[in-house]
């Protein structure tokens, strides 16, 4: 099983962990990932407020490097990344004109692409490509009895929705469940925004967004938040501290991408899960799974 | 915008506004920005709060029985504000969103040190403050390297870019 | 081809083709082509002067052949024809040029649609030199209707019916009559308890003499045409013999398995696997389910229900039974399915308790349903305030596009129930538009209002059960923008009742399929015209009623079965019935017998003559769909009326201009 990779701008710096443990869990499952070539920022949600048209033209250089280098799809690991990639694909197939734009502009620079390589999210990948029984079978450290709250994020599968459902997503609980842990399917936040980029320019309303998801997740008395996106893993963990001064709480809820958890039920060194970047710390979580 | 037309069909039911993270800080809601739009009242939308409280989250247009894509609107309405430069005086989203496009075109990727610090230096003195504690554990953490990352064809961004602006020219 | 002397009749149908057709153009080019003798236009030729203009044509200029360029054939084609009769000519001699649905309808330019017109009456011009006159073919009526589904749309036909006295088959799928209206309490906007108005009906169904009940039984196979239908109809096993069987229910008693979910109380409460679906049930006879009986399912059992039964009426060796019938028409009235909630996953329906349907409302609020008529949530406490949702999965491109029209006036109808049982208790009814078009609805939507409702314009974002203060604590919280203040609100509620739509039957195309007729875009059994002809299907003798059509109140769906059943009596109340001549024939002199066109008939029509070793058509089987005519590699058989040679006169005549 061979895939294209596109880590993301995030995947450099502050979700520097995610890219790490998803090349660890991915080896550890026989597929092999090749980074795609030069790649560029996927333009984020912060392209489409320029010119429409520049942010289909920036992610389509991607995709046209990506049919370029191989026939494999391309796996995608960030929920922005993922939606933007995805959504060109959509549009392009949706509106002649934007399809003649972005072509135009990639023309210009000696390229061109037609709209049709496969975008993945990386958990659609385990899902439907992998597949629970395999992934099930390379378990070696069954998280038996961790209380998981599976966090999927806003462009998980809003608004694509190619491999799981926009209002109830069920794609993360059961693959968490194929590793044993207790998964609390009920979350409620599941789906819920954490505020994104506005942490840094209105941090009140993403506070208080972050605020009702950890709440949802101690009400639950979950041991951990699993994530599948830099922003949302960055805003719940690193700004759990500032959540607390915000509204006077005392949330101590150690936020993992999925990776690295999935990672350390398949045996992996904390240390190739980049398990040390968090800035809420999740012994706790390594202390309650049975070795 | 592809089917941006289907505004025309908009119930005003409220589900957009409903499922809004951010609406209840909004100084019209999603709904009254359709609502908005129909009545040839855009300019009043354009210049408030809410284009840069939307978080791009989809839960509205997600939900919309008319299926407006009205994220996309928010998009348009954003890149409108900036084209003719109605910004609301005290919103940094704006100024974000213009060091992430510069950042971007620069280098071809996203730095997010570069983009934070610039981001400070001109927009919010206090933030460096509130951000000390988080910061220096991510710095220590390895998750904020300093240098930014360059890709070959940075170039190509900007060409791409200024292939659509002539483009753009020639329509107008 | 000898000389015909053709007359033109144009028709403006008010602006709606003259509106983009240039008629006068299009007339003076009319008499201009071969053969044509007169070309009129007038403003509306289907009415009576127009019509006289035809006949006295026919009368005082000896007009031969006739086209009538006006709208589709099957709005007025008959209507012409008529007149071409009435005139002295025969019938198939005049045609229809369609220059309103397939043109001026469809063309935004004025000189297009101007030149498409002349093609279109360009090519009926041409082809009427080749038609042949034809003869309706006179065909015996069986006096017998078949009703199928017995809600109160189908009750009501049939008991209309009978009263002529016609003999009616009433053929319903479940064990007892009643449909939908026998689970509700009372009915908006009288608020008449449905019972009270129902069980006289459903009992005067059960001892009528004309009607034959034919309940538990579905119908498998439809063959033969209007006046001669033959229906297979499939008597399901009740494992009861219904002769001996008193309705007494002392089976349902004794039966040893009791937690089956009762379909008649939404599951709500539990029934044995022998059972009545309910006290009032017609016919009153016990049903075994079998895939819960033990001993169908081939478990030990003690059979105490054999035991329990006086009569001795339980027989586990009943077998499905198939019958043959033969009817003259069909009423379709197999009613609706409530748009299941469950995918509007935002709403927690099957997630949170007290998330409800409209359905487990009704049987909630009924006084014989599972909790007496006591309006309780599921820890049996009376709800402190209920939100009902309204459009849940209509009006909405992802599900229903449609409006059902009935559920508003329901929702009105809970929020009063929840009043009269519960004064203290606070009802938000979240609506998009408050739909009240009936007589006495709007009234109805005043009252409400008066007593204290909370009416809110927005159509409910979510439902979940995370409190985010402490009075929203412990309660569901209903999302909504209320519209009108343009603020969200966060309804803290013990009960939210979700409102949804009414949607076609699962199987109706299936069902459609059997019968021979269509189903609209949105699933629903399709009307000949929609406002014409709203109880006629496109297959002559069967007839729709109720909300198999489309959503509607009850009172609409009485007047609908009463449409209905007049439609039926008009047709079997005579003793024969005229079927269009337009069928095949096949030259016996060209057959060669290859027998392809045998199997291709999809209505049984052909059959293979072994003397001969040709193949045959049925005159009266066959519904002239052209299929044969298609298939057969030799082109031997041909459909009157659009042989091939008139056919490739059209063609020529439209490419001609
Ligand atoms: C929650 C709710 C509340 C309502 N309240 C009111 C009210 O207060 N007042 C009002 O005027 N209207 C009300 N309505 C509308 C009302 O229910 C309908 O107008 C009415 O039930 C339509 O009757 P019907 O006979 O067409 O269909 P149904 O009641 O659905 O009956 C159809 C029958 O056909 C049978 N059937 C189906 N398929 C087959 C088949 N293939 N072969 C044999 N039998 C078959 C079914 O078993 C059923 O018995 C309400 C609707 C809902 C959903
Ligand atoms: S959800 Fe859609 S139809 Fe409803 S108000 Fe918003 S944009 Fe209009
Ligand atoms: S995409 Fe924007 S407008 Fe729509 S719900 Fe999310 S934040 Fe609100």
């Amino acid at each position: 099983m061979k895939y294209l990779y596109y880590p993301g701008c995030s995947a450099e710096s502050t979700g520097k962990a995610y890219d790490i443990s998803t090349r660890t869990v991915m080896e550890k499952l026989g597929v092999e990932l090749a980074e795609l070539d030069d790649w560029n920022c996927c333009g984020a949600t912060s392209y489409f407020s320029t010119r429409e048209i520049d942010s289909f033209a920036i992610a389509a250089r991607n995709l046209s490097i990506a049919q370029q280098q191989g026939d494999d799809d391309l796996c995608v690991i960030c929920n922005a990344c993922y939606t933007t990639l995805a959504k060109t694909n959509r549009y392009m197939a949706e509106s002649a004109h934007v399809y003649e734009q972005v072509n135009g502009a990639l023309n210009a620079v000696g390229r061109s692409y037609d709209g049709t390589k496969p975008v993945r999210h990386i958990m659609d990948v385990l899902i439907n490509d992998v597949g629970l029984e395999a992934i099930e079978s390379k378990v070696t450290r069954r998280l038996t009895g961790l209380k998981v709250a599976p966090y999927y994020g806003c462009q998980y599968s809003r608004p694509i929705g190619s491999f799981d459902d926009t209002e109830d997503p069920q794609t993360m609980d059961r693959f968490f469940e194929a590793l044993g842990a207790d998964v609390l399917t009920d979350f409620p936040a599941k789906l819920k925004c954490c505020g994104g980029m506005m942490m840094l320019t209105n941090a009140d309303v993403a506070l208080r967004l972050c605020h009702e998801i950890l709440k949802s997740a101690k009400d639950m008395g979950a041991d951990v938040i699993v994530a599948a996106c830099p922003l949302c893993e960055m805003n719940m963990e690193g700004y759990q501290p500032r959540v607390n001064s915000a509204f006077g709480t005392d949330y101590n809820i150690p936020v993992m991408y999925f990776t690295q958890l999935a990672g350390l039920a398949l045996g992996a060194d904390p240390k190739q899960l980049g398990l040390g970047m968090q800035a809420v710390s999740c012994a706790p979580v390594l202390a309650a799974i049975p070795a | 915008m592809p089917s941006g037309e289907k505004i025309k069909i908009c119930q005003q039911c409220g589900t957009c506004t409903g499922s809004c993270p951010t609406s209840y800080l909004m100084d019209y809601g999603p709904r009254e920005v359709i609502a908005a739009f129909r009545a040839g009242m855009i300019d009043k939308v354009v210049k408030s709060n809410t284009i840069w409280l939307c978080t791009s989250c989809y839960s509205c247009t997600v939900r919309c029985p008319a299926n407006i894509k009205i994220t996309d609107l928010m998009y348009e309405l954003k890149r409108l504000a900036i084209k003719y430069d109605l910004l609301p005086k005290d919103s940094k989203n704006p100024a974000m969103t213009k060091y992430f496009i510069d950042n971007v075109s620069k280098y071809g990727r996203n730095h997010e040190v570069g983009l934070m610090a610039k981001f400070m230096l001109t927009k919010d003195w206090g933030m460096p403050f509130r951000f000390a504690g988080l910061g220096l554990k991510l710095f220590t953490a390895g998750r904020l390297p300093l240098a930014p990352k360059q890709i070959r064809g940075k170039e190509e961004i900007a060409k791409m870019s200024a292939y659509l602006d002539a483009q753009e020219a020639k329509a107008q | 081809m000898a000389e015909e002397k053709i007359g033109v009749y144009i028709c403006h149908c008010g602006t709606n083709i003259a509106g983009k057709v240039d008629v006068e153009e299009v007339t003076r080019w009319a008499a201009e082509q071969p053969n044509v003798a007169v070309a009129r236009e007038y403003k509306y030729m289907c009415s009576d002067p127009g019509q006289d203009l035809i006949k006295q044509d026919i009368q005082e200029h000896g007009i031969t052949r006739a086209v009538v360029a006006a709208c589709s054939p099957t709005m007025h084609e008959p209507t012409f024809r008529k007149a071409a009769g009435d005139g002295g000519l025969n019938p198939y001699l005049l045609q229809m040029a369609n220059i309103r649905e397939h043109c001026s309808w469809v063309t935004i330019d004025g000189d297009a649609a101007t030149e498409k017109a002349k093609r279109i009456l360009g090519a009926q011009i041409h082809r009427l030199p080749l038609n042949l006159p034809l003869e309706p073919i006179e065909v015996p009526v069986n006096p017998n209707v078949m009703v199928v589904g017995g809600g109160i749309a189908g009750i009501e036909a049939a008991l209309k019916l009978a009263a002529t006295g016609k003999k009616v088959y009433l053929v319903e799928r479940d064990p007892s009559i009643g449909g939908h209206m026998a689970m509700f309490d009372k009915t908006f906007p009288t608020l008449d308890c449905a019972a009270c108005i129902l069980t006289p009906k459903m009992s005067a169904a059960g001892k009528e003499p004309n009607i034959e009940m034919l309940a538990y039984s579905e119908v498998t196979q439809v063959d033969g045409y209007v006046g001669n239908f033959k229906v297979k109809v499939t008597k399901k096993a009740r494992y009861v013999d219904i002769d001996k069987c008193t309705g007494c229910a002392l089976c349902t008693e004794a039966c040893v398995v009791r937690k089956v979910p009762n379909e008649f109380d939404q599951g709500l409460s539990k029934r044995a696997a022998a059972y009545i679906p309910f006290p009032q049930a017609v016919p009153l006879k016990a049903t075994l389910d079998p895939t819960r009986c033990l001993t169908l399912t081939g478990k030990k059992c003690k059979q105490p229900c054999v035991a329990a039964c006086g009569p001795a009426a339980i027989d586990f060796d009943q077998k499905d039974e198939e019958i043959e019938l033969e009817v003259g028409a069909i009423i379709m009235a197999t009613g609706f399915q409530l748009w299941d909630p469950t995918p509007e996953t935002r709403y927690s329906y099957g997630k949170l308790d007290n998330v409800i349907s409209s359905l487990e409302f009704e049987r909630i609020s009924n006084a014989s349903g599972p909790t007496g008529g006591h309006i309780v949530c599921k820890n049996g406490e009376p709800p402190k305030s209920v939100a009902i949702l309204h459009c849940v999965g209509s009006r909405d491109e992802n599900y229903q596009e449609f409006c059902s029209r009935v559920c508003c006036m329901y929702s009105l109808k809970f929020a009063h129930l929840i009043k009269e049982h519960l004064p203290e208790t606070e009802v938000y009814e979240c609506y998009i538009d408050m739909r009240t078009y009936g007589k006495g609805y709007e009234e109805f939507y005043k009252r409400l209002m008066d007593e204290g409702v909370h009416f809110i314009r927005g159509r409910a974002a979510e439902v979940s059960d995370v409190g985010l203060t402490p009075n929203e604590e412990g309660h569901l919280v209903v999302k909504v923008e209320d519209t009108l203040l343009g603020v969200t609100r966060r309804l803290p509620v013990d009960m939210v009742v979700l409102s949804s739509g009414l949607a076609p039957r699962a199987d109706a195309k299936s069902t459609a399929q059997i019968f021979g007729f269509g189903c609209s875009a949105n699933g629903f059994y399709l009307e000949r015209h929609p406002k014409l002809e709203p109880v006629s299907t496109v297959t002559d003798g069967i007839f729709i009623a109720g909300c198999c059509q489309y959503p509607k109140d009850i009172p609409d769906t009485v007047a609908q079965a009463g449409a209905a059943a007049a439609g039926a009596l008009a047709l079997v109340d005579n003793a024969t019935v005229k079927v269009e001549p337009t069928i095949s024939y096949i030259d016996p002199e060209k057959c060669s017998g290859c027998h392809i066109c045998v199997g291709l008939c999809p209505h049984a029509a052909i059959q293979y003559n072994e003397e001969k070793g040709v193949a045959e058509v049925i005159e009266a089987a066959c519904k002239g769909c052209g299929v044969c005519v298609a298939a057969c590699g030799s082109g031997v058989p041909q459909q009157r009326g659009y042989l091939d040679e008139q056919i490739f006169a059209e063609i020529e005549g439209a490419l001609a201009l």
